[in-house]
């Protein structure tokens, strides 16, 4: 049983791991603004999700337990909000995204590199 | 109102009890007083309805939050993928879509869950109407067919 439960935690720590370097290189990669925030949405869900269910199966006694989960809960809580305000605040300082359009899909793709 | 202090009480005192994890008597006190100071305040404020203390939501909210997961391990895995192969196979998206939601806690639901899904972002909120960017076409036409509208209207019942 302990070995089990060894074994998934280091497996949801990796995937964690990789989820999280994922929404770093789409930070990155991402031609603009909104697009990036949807990369950053993969850490902040399911890479920080992982990350904690990983190290809850390390967690030594109930309240460490229940305290990772009450961060789980908070991330899943604040993640949405932040995300929702600097999108709104972007819109409304008149940034507007790059939208794809069917006729020039080759031109706007090319331009973000 | 009655129902909901008493599930604030339960909710803070859970809440304080596994903070802490002190159980001399001294401190106990002090937890079980700083969680009616609590309780006054938010009295004072009067904050404690059936917004702050949604539990009219509790029937239904169980199978939705694993629907919702299994949604938001779908989109992870999609959005992961697109990050890999590039910007030429992404679409970004701007598009009004209606929903169907009467209360504002049902349209707050929608819109955080939809923000919550990566690959969509809630934008903006106009009477029955969400602004929504997405990464991908598909994501659009996917909440047009309304599947999570669906299933918060049930929950908001």
């Amino acid at each position: 049983m302990d070995i089990i439960i060894n074994i998934s935690g280091a497996l949801f720590l990796l995937m964690g791991s990789f989820l999280c370097i994922s929404g770093g290189v789409g930070l990155l990669r991402f031609p603009d603004f909104y697009t990036r925030m949807h990369a950053v949405g993969v850490t902040d869900t399911l890479g920080a999700g992982m990350i904690l269910i990983g190290l809850m199966c390390y967690s030594p006694d109930f309240l460490t337990f229940s305290k990772l989960v009450m961060i789980l809960l908070l991330t899943l809580l604040i993640g949405p909000t932040t995300s929702h305000v600097l999108a709104k605040a972007a819109m409304h300082n008149n940034l507007m995204p790059k939208l794809q359009q069917e006729d020039n899909i080759e031109e706007t793709s090319s331009s973000n590199y | 109102m009655k129902l909901h202090t008493i599930s604030l009480f339960l909710t803070l005192t859970a809440f304080w009890l596994l903070n802490s994890g002190h159980n001399t008597l001294l401190i106990l006190l002090l937890g079980l007083a700083s969680v009616l100071l609590v309780l006054v305040i938010v009295h004072k404020m009067d904050v404690v309805d059936h917004e702050s203390q949604p539990l009219h939501l509790t029937r239904n909210l169980f199978s939705y939050y694993l629907w919702l997961t299994k949604e938001i391990i779908k989109a992870n895995i999609i959005v992961v993928k697109h990050i890999w192969l590039g910007n030429k196979s992404i679409s970004p998206t701007l598009r009004r879509i209606k929903i169907s939601q009467k209360t504002d806690m049902g349209k707050v639901i929608y819109a955080n869950s939809i923000t919550l899904t990566p690959g969509t972002v809630a934008i903006d909120l106009i009477d029955d109407e969400v602004v929504v960017h997405a990464l991908l076409k598909q994501d659009i036409e996917s909440l047009l067919a309304g599947e999570m509208d669906r299933r918060v209207s049930q929950l908001e019942r």
